[in-house]
């Protein structure tokens, strides 16, 4: 006997698709309706069966469990909480909570996907918008540095590329495309004009379309690899526009200038604002990490990198980033969340990981799970745990608890964390 | 749990209290006739000599939410060197300009308040403000909900059918369990989304064909259908313009005689002035004020020194950003709304800072009724929220106003109006602007007053001649009967409750809307309502 | 013979499947253990389409199955994930953020095998 649950939210990317229908049979999810492969594989790929703690290895009660936990916290002097972007804001409200309890240092994926994204909107602020303005009204888009084909595969269709809306009837047909990267790629295919640019190149390039906005004229006839004219003709239609829209990803967040590149963006996106309405929305990556920011910010008043040590919040991006505090060898226990580090640091990092008592929250087997010292099956958020999380455009959106399975939530651990440390 | 709050001088302006001796008993978090308490099992608080009055209650403030998170994020320097450490179970925090959640409540309880509204919240992110208002404890908090350019809404103006925006307007109460009608710029921050604004009443807002003023009076007429506790609460077109004091005084022209609030009038009390500087026109502004009993009013005062403007009104804050230069952040929300930040400093030595100043304090000095203006700083926009007890001082004590005059640019004080104005106002009539009069005006009327029946919230002060330190430190702050504040420390948490009103709505228009977010929206109609077992804290507030 | 080229890491859709399977599985060992690189350079290296080559950096050495792809000269493209982390260093340079793309290494034929030999040695 199988029901019918709609309008549940995917969790995985900064999309958060809420049109998601999701077949269920008792705890089983049987089919997914409208989700990408990466939705699929959240639902269909998850083996709900609750499975007990793991201390050392060895199964454990929940309460053994718990207490193995509070004794390595209790000890550290430098913990790292670290994660967060797979886990809804109320279990991230909970890791702040924890991290402000006991003096740790908290940090989110954002340290490795759009953390100079955060740096370079300090520097210079943000012109941006909701998904749904860009569907509606934007006529030209840019996606730089970014490849939706590979990683927000519902992006075109919902809010960007084909999407139809009240300016945009014709969706694809009403728009002009770049792509601008380093190499060809699935989006850069779809793109009415592909701008290729020589690697590392894109703080010069965005320079000079600053330059041409600006009326002024480059030398030479190419920058970075791109043609002069071409980018000329480019901040023709930039200027000239109904509503212009960048996307951004890690071909700006993590080759060589990072943030800087970021900033000249988002200063040239500003600077169009003279002549044509435009805005720029990051792609973020993990379904919740810019709710990792959102709480970490209105609880600390900074989105990452974020140290409590001395008993209030210090920010200091490459002192508190979670690498670095890996690659120094400065945490001596890590809280693990919803992540796997171990897999996606740099290998001198993530072996850190292996040597320092490490607790782990996750609903699945990763390599972080695989080297925990205390390992907490956890339910998955937007699966058999409800909760809310923020889509890249920093929309809310309630993710259902699809399934029932028993399993705790990490809201639920990092709760009784909280009070474990606390006696 | 009863208490006792022995032998203080009371200022309860709502039932007639201006500082008489009288004792105030609480029994379960409210208060009570003073037979109701049994005296030996009461705490009893020895207020002989101090100040006894209702806990503060913000009108308008903008702390929790989308807008206000990006503004945090923003100013990392804002808040290095403001930072609260962690205290036994109080969490640590950093403050500045726009503090993070849990300082803000603490500072805002600290100085004796108990109620805030947060000021403005587009409905698509509502559930985030929620989320944050979960995190700023010892405070009871209300959410206006932004709709001034909210497209259903100007699509049932255009199409002729005022009884939809109605039922529209009740629906979207509920669903983002908002308190109240927020209007920002009507009509000029859906033309931001071209490039433009509005300038005039009657300008048209692009592909609607509606005009703010016909947003306005729809607004102000679905508010009295529904009989909502608050009145529409406006941030009117043209703000920080030369243009403002003019059209505000056709707004309230327009609407005079409906019930409406004004939020920070200050920042839309400008005429041409030489040479670029406006000229501030409370004068005129008051006047106009004091003509319409149905009219009620927060300065927004300036404060010298840092501040950060955040608003949902997109083309001001542009226009800001070009002035002011430096950092910006623009916010489009589909189909509602927008906004956007600029971090500034307001300082004496600047003309136009300095007239801004000036036109404030003329404002509440000109405004006869202090049951109709109310203190703001439309924080952290005007200021930061910290700063109302040197606002208080300012108000009651005209030589320190005198001597702030003094050191202000010269071209603000030519030919000021305020060295003339030496009125001074009482405890009593603090009392009415900071807590009594916002309470009226937001109806709630278990707020900002100590009669039978009230909250216990209750803010207990040692009587200083320099009234900013008196106001800057309570003695002892009460929430729900419950000590947070002793000698203006926060010594315990409390959650608070979260207001919402939700007014009947004729249930045929939800087809309608679903088929509206179809088309308007990129979130799921199912999705988009904030439910009420989202929110650990709620009290329906009754409408009619 | 070794070259620097220039590596960047990034998401592919096998990637992310594979990754849900698990990253013991077959499919993420199939979708993250191989290197897109520029037909040129291939051919100049001495590495097959379908060959192995090994990529290096001081963190350390990782051997991959090679497929020509459409990267210019000098660039070549492994999906993010456990194997191509083990060439990433752990300098941020103060943002937090390491090198995942703009990553210098020095690529060869896996077993060094000399220029030109498709089939050979291998």
């Amino acid at each position: 006997m199988s029901t019918v649950v709609e309008h549940v939210a995917c969790s995985f990317c900064g999309c958060l698709c809420d049109d998601i229908a999701v077949e269920v049979e008792g705890a089983h999810i049987v089919k997914v309706k409208r989700a990408c492969s990466n939705g699929q594989g959240i639902f269909m790929d998850y083996d709900p069966r609750p499975r007990r703690p793991l201390v050392g290895g060895e199964e454990v009660e929940w309460d053994a469990a718990v207490a193995a936990a509070a004794a390595i916290l209790r000890a550290a002097d430098s913990p790292l909480i670290y994660g967060l972007s797979s886990s809804a804001s109320e279990a991230q409200r909970k890791a702040v909570e924890l991290a402000d309890r006991i003096g740790a240092i908290v940090d989110s994926t954002s340290s490795v996907c759009h953390g100079p994204t955060g740096l370079a909107m300090q520097a210079v602020g943000e012109p941006t918008c909701t998904l749904g303005e860009v569907r509606d009204r934007a006529d030209l888009l840019v996606f730089w540095g970014c490849n939706p084909d590979q990683s927000h595969l519902r992006h075109f269709a919902r809010y960007s590329l084909n999407a139809k809306g009240a300016q945009t009837p014709k969706g694809r047909a009403d728009r002009t495309m770049y792509a601008v990267d380093v190499r060809e790629t699935g989006t850069t295919k779809k793109a009415d004009h592909f701008l290729q640019i020589d690697p590392g190149c894109d703080y010069e390039v965005l320079s000079t379309l600053r330059l041409l906005v600006q009326g002024g004229e480059p030398e030479g006839e190419t920058v970075g690899g791109v043609a002069v004219a071409d980018l000329k003709e480019l901040v023709e239609r930039l200027k000239s526009c109904r509503y212009g829209l960048f996307f951004m990803g890690m071909g700006l967040t993590m080759t060589a200038a990072r943030q800087l590149n970021v900033a000249e963006l988002f200063t040239l996106v500003a600077e169009l604002n003279e002549y044509a309405k435009c805005s720029v929305i990051p792609m973020r990556g993990h379904g919740n990490v810019t709710g990792a920011d959102q709480v970490l910010t209105w609880t600390s008043g900074y989105p990452f990198a974020v140290s409590y040590a001395r008993g209030y919040p210090q920010f200091s991006p490459g002192e508190f980033t979670a690498v670095d505090m890996l690659a120094r060898r400065a945490a001596d226990a890590a809280v693990i969340i919803a992540s796997d580090p171990g897999a996606h640091f740099p290998r001198p990092a993530a072996a850190h990981l292996e040597r320092i008592p490490t607790i782990v929250l996750d609903h699945g087997p990763s390599v972080t799970a695989s080297h925990a010292t205390v390992l907490f099956p956890t339910a998955a958020y937007g699966v058999d745990a409800a909760g809310t999380a923020y889509r890249m455009d920093n929309v809310p959106i309630p993710l259902s608890q699809v399934i029932e399975t028993g399993r705790p939530t990490d809201e639920d651990i990092l709760g009784r964390l909280i009070e474990a440390v606390r006696t | 749990m009863m208490l006792g709050i022995l032998g203080g001088r009371v200022y309860d302006p709502r039932n007639g209290l201006d500082g008489q001796v009288a004792d105030i008993w609480v029994k379960d978090g409210r208060v009570v006739a003073a037979g109701e308490v049994d005296r030996d099992h009461a705490e009893i608080v020895d207020a002989a000599g101090l100040v006894v009055m209702p806990g503060g209650v913000e009108v308008h403030s903008h702390l929790v939410g989308a807008k206000v998170n990006a503004g945090r994020k923003l100013r990392p320097e804002d808040h290095r060197g403001h930072e609260r450490a962690r205290v036994g179970d109080l969490r640590s925090g950093t403050g500045g300009t726009v503090p993070s959640t849990h300082l803000s409540g603490y500072l805002y309880s600290e100085m004796g308040y108990t109620t805030v509204m947060e000021a403005a919240t587009a409905p698509l992110v509502a559930r985030h403000t929620h989320e944050e208002i979960e995190d700023m404890p010892n405070l009871d908090k209300g959410v206006f909900i932004t709709m001034g350019n909210n497209h259903f809404i100007m699509q049932a103006i255009r199409d002729g059918r005022p009884e939809l925006a109605r039922d529209y307007v009740a629906w979207l109460l509920k669903a983002t369990k908002g308190y109240a009608i927020k209007i920002v710029n009507p009509g000029g921050v859906e033309n931001w989304k071209w490039g433009k604004n509005v300038g005039e009443l009657d300008d048209e807002v692009i592909g609607y064909g509606v005009t703010p003023r016909q947003i306005l009076e729809t607004l102000a007429w679905v508010n009295e259908e529904l009989g909502l506790p608050h009145v529409p609460h406006i941030h009117g077109i043209n703000l920080g313009r030369s243009t403002s004091a003019r059209t505000t005084a056709e707004t309230m022209k327009t609407l005079k005689g409906q019930r409406a609030h004004y939020c920070h009038l200050q920042f839309l009390s400008y005429g041409e002035g030489p040479r670029h500087i406006h000229k501030g026109e409370a004068a005129m502004l008051a006047e106009a004020v004091n003509a319409d009993p149905a009219m009620t009013v927060d300065v927004g005062q300036i404060v010298f020194g840092r501040a950060t403007t955040m608003t949902s009104d997109g083309p001001l804050q542009h226009m800001l950003h070009q002035t002011a230069g430096g950092r910006w952040m623009n916010d489009d929300v589909e189909s509602e709304s927008g906004g956007g930040i600029v971090p500034i400093v307001y300082k004496r030595t600047n003309p136009i800072n300095a007239t801004m100043w000036r036109t404030g304090l003329e404002l509440f000095l000109l405004i006869d009724d202090p049951w109709r203006v109310f203190l703001t700083t439309d924080h952290p926009n005007a200021g930061c929220f910290t700063s109302y007890p040197q606002v208080i001082r300012l108000l009651m004590d005209s030589a320190f106003r005198r001597q702030m005059f003094d050191g202000i640019h010269v071209r603000a004080r030519r030919g000021a109006l305020l060295p003339e104005l030496e009125r001074e106002y009482t405890l009593g009539e603090i009392a009415v602007i900071t807590r009594a009069g916002p309470a009226r005006a937001l109806g709630l009327d278990k707020k900002g007053h100590l009669g039978v029946g009230a909250d216990a919230d209750v803010a207990v002060y040692a009587e200083q001649d320099d009234k900013e330190a008196m106001f800057a430190r309570p003695r002892y702050v009460f929430k729900d009967g419950v000590l947070v504040v002793r000698d203006g420390a926060v010594v315990a948490e409390v959650p608070g409750r979260t207001f919402y009103v939700a007014p009947p709505h004729d249930p045929s228009v939800e087809s309608e809307i679903r088929a509206y977010f179809e088309h308007a929206y990129t979130v799921s109609y199912e999705n988009y309502a904030v439910l009420s077992g989202d929110l650990a804290h709620t009290e329906p507030v009754a409408c009619g | 013979m070794s070259e620097r080229l220039t590596l960047i890491s990034g998401r592919t859709r096998k990637q992310a499947t594979g990754m849900h399977k698990g990253k013991d599985s077959p499919e993420y060992h199939a979708a993250t253990e191989i290197v897109e690189m520029n037909a040129d350079d291939m051919a100049r290296l001495g590495i097959a389409d379908g060959g192995r080559a090994t990529l290096r950096t001081e963190v350390g050495e990782i051997a991959l199955t090679a497929h020509e792809g459409a990267l210019p000269a000098g660039l070549v493209f492994v999906p993010m994930g456990t194997t191509v982390n083990g060439l990433v260093g752990t300098e941020t340079f103060g943002t937090g953020m390491p090198s995942f793309k703009g990553l210098s290494v020095e690529v060869e034929p896996a077993g060094g095998e000399p220029a030109g030999g498709e089939g050979e040695g291998s």
